[in-house]
């Protein structure tokens, strides 16, 4: 056990360090940074000495050692846009995020859970059809369009919810939250209900699945042999037995939901990492755009170890150490 | 005696009969779902709209001689000042809604289908070259697939894009390089499965060219799952295309495709002027709808073990 936990953190951090690598070469080979960085209107002298402050004159592996020496620091440079180190002004908005991703978890979870193990105890019956109807719906529909036609129907037609910013926010550990005041929730309801749209599928597609083969196994005839209430049959054997691929799907997910809140974010300008990470793209934020694809490096990275760690404790049949 | 032999040259013979004849009852079989036909229908109708769109459609929306500006943002149904109808409407700069569509269903049939392509033909190769290889390539293969699918395909689209700057080509760079793993991995499984088989080995045995094993006998066998992995990666890569250009990181101004439609309306929504952004989102679902029905009951008809 102790030795799998060690190789798969060396091969972890194998990983990070050839990204390191993939980002760096990409953004300063690849790409031009002198062309991004310098305006185009300055003379040669005022160039050279711009090239020489931001140390673009030195040797390639030099240049990659000061951006090695710097991430090792979290330092990725100021932004050019905010004034600011970019990893700071990334972790401001982290909070944001992080509340909208958790939030179309929670939505995903609590839809398309009970949905999908009610599609799949009776598949037979009409509503079951059109719940799985909904949910190839859910696969099929671009999320950035259903955010759109969300605003048009609840804030422009209805005008029941906002759709722009995170409305009122409160503090809480350090951070500033939208789902502690009313307004702050309320503007977080269409954002995140946008963003588990595709997840809840995903769940309800699995759930179904899952309920599928537990309800053949033997185990599930005999407790209705037994004469259990079939409230416990599926609260317990059933339910229970699901519970592992479901809870890793929605482990993996996490991470994607972030990935995938770039959309929503820019939709209902929501203050987040994702829109930051737009905007700075558009306007060429160079160390902004270096410190959220490491730090989207790492959190995948991560998250996958202790999947995989996860996995080795849960189910001893998987054994990590023979053919990872 | 005799009855035996004819009927070991019977069963020869039907497995040397031409491909029509195979073909025919699973192209039956295919239509037999009424959702395929749905699905195959719309895509025919959806294609043949893209390709002659420069016939269909009412105006040119690349000409702007052909746009008038007095003819900016008015409502489904209404006429234009030479008395043309505007059956969707027009957009901000007096665009028709309609013609912008079969337009814009080019750009992103193009990205869609480029994209696939290119990517299918990489990861094919790749996964098939690590299954008939082994060792080391395989390792080094497999290793890249895995890595690259723990990320999300839009983290993948974003790290391209945030290297090589905004553009259509860089979008179907930036698509092929977060989908050829999907490719790799299917090939590889199917082709691992394909390489013990009798046939494989009656080839080596027969000392045929490595090359020619690999492309004349795995890859056919090898090609159903990639086929149905291609059509739903059509439809991915059309969505994911429309969505990057709808963060403003794809199509260019002047060759929009439905993304940037849907993004042009964004700006007009909150005034309630819904047609710019509903009606080319209407065209991108039925677009990806059709080609999931068709990926799904291809999926059907061409797996053994669903089918029959």
């Amino acid at each position: 056990m102790i030795t799998t936990l060690i190789r798969r953190a060396i091969q972890a951090g194998f990983v990070i360090f050839a990204m390191t690598l993939i980002v760096f070469l990409g953004v300063n080979v690849i790409g031009n940074p002198v062309d991004i960085l310098i305006n185009p209107d300055l003379n040669q002298a005022e160039r050279l000495r711009v090239i020489q402050n931001l140390g673009l004159d030195q040797p390639l592996w030099r240049q990659y050692l000061g951006f090695l020496h710097g991430l090792a620091q979290g330092n990725f440079g100021d932004s050019f846009v905010y004034g600011r180190p970019a990893l700071q002004v990334i972790a401001e908005r982290l909070p944001a995020t992080l509340e909208l991703a958790l939030c179309a978890m929670v939505i995903a979870i609590v839809i398309g859970l009970p949905l999908g193990l009610y599609a799949g105890l009776y598949p037979e019956r009409i509503s079951s059809r059109l719940i799985m109807t909904g949910s190839i719906l859910g696969f099929s529909l671009p999320t950035f369009w259903v955010g759109l036609m969300f605003i048009l129907l609840f804030a422009v037609q209805l005008g029941w919810l906002p759709s722009n910013g995170r409305g009122e926010t409160a503090e809480f550990l350090g951070a500033k939250w939208s789902f502690l005041t009313r307004d702050g929730l309320a503007h977080l309801v269409l954002p995140a209900l946008n963003l588990a749209l595709f997840k809840t599928s995903l769940i309800l597609r699995l759930t179904r699945a899952g309920v599928q083969e537990v309800v053949l196994q033997d185990f599930v005839k005999f407790a209705r042999a037994k004469g259990l209430r079939e409230s416990r049959i599926v609260l317990v054997h059933i339910l229970k037995n699901l519970m592992i691929p479901v809870i890793t799907i929605i482990g993996l997910e996490f991470g994607s939901l972030i990935a995938f809140s770039v959309v929503t974010e820019s939709i209902f300008g929501w203050p987040g990492m994702g829109k930051l990470i737009i905007d700075s793209i558009n306007l060429l934020d160079r160390p902004v755009i270096v410190a959220y694809l490491m730090m989207m490096v790492v959190l995948f990275v991560s998250l996958n170890f202790v999947i995989d760690i996860c996995y080795t404790l849960l189910d001893p049949r998987v054994r990590l150490d023979g053919k990872g | 005696m005799d009855s035996k032999l004819a009927d070991t040259a019977g069963i020869a013979a039907a497995e040397e009969a031409p491909p029509p004849a195979r073909a025919w009852p699973a192209i039956r079989r295919f239509f037999a779902a009424p959702s395929a036909l749905v699905g195959a229908l719309g895509l025919v109708a959806i294609i043949a709209v893209a390709v002659f769109a420069p016939l269909l459609a009412p105006q040119d929306p690349y000409d702007l001689m052909q746009l008038d500006i007095m003819d900016s943002r008015l409502p489904p149904g209404s006429e234009s000042f030479a008395g043309l109808p505007y059956h969707l409407g027009t957009d901000g700069q007096g665009r028709d809604i309609l013609s912008g569509i079969m337009y814009g269903l080019r750009t992103s049939l193009i990205v869609g289908l480029a994209s696939a392509i290119v990517a299918a033909l990489i990861g094919t190769t790749a996964g098939l070259m690590a299954a008939y290889l082994g060792g080391r390539a395989e390792t080094a293969v497999m290793r890249l697939v895995d890595l690259q699918l723990s990320f999300p395909t839009i983290l993948m689209a974003l790290m391209v894009l945030a290297i090589l700057g905004n553009g259509v080509a860089n979008v179907v760079l930036a698509i092929i390089v977060a989908e050829w793993a999907t490719y790799a991995r299917t090939a590889r499984g199917t082709a691992l499965v394909e390489r013990e088989k009798e046939y494989i080995e009656a080839a080596r045995c027969l000392r045929i060219p490595g090359h020619r094993v690999l492309l004349r006998h795995m890859l056919p066998n090898c090609l159903a799952p990639i086929i149905v992995i291609a059509t739903m990666q059509v439809a991915r890569a059309i969505g994911l295309e429309a969505t990057l250009s709808f963060l403003g990181l794809g199509a260019s101004v002047t060759q929009p495709s439905l993304g940037m439609l849907i993004a042009n309306g964004y700006q007009y929504l909150l005034s309630g002027l819904y047609w710019i952004s509903f009606y080319p989102g209407i065209a991108l679902l039925l677009t990806i709808v059709s080609i999931n029905l068709v990926g799904d009951r291809l999926r059907d008809v061409l797996n053994p073990r669903r089918a029959r």
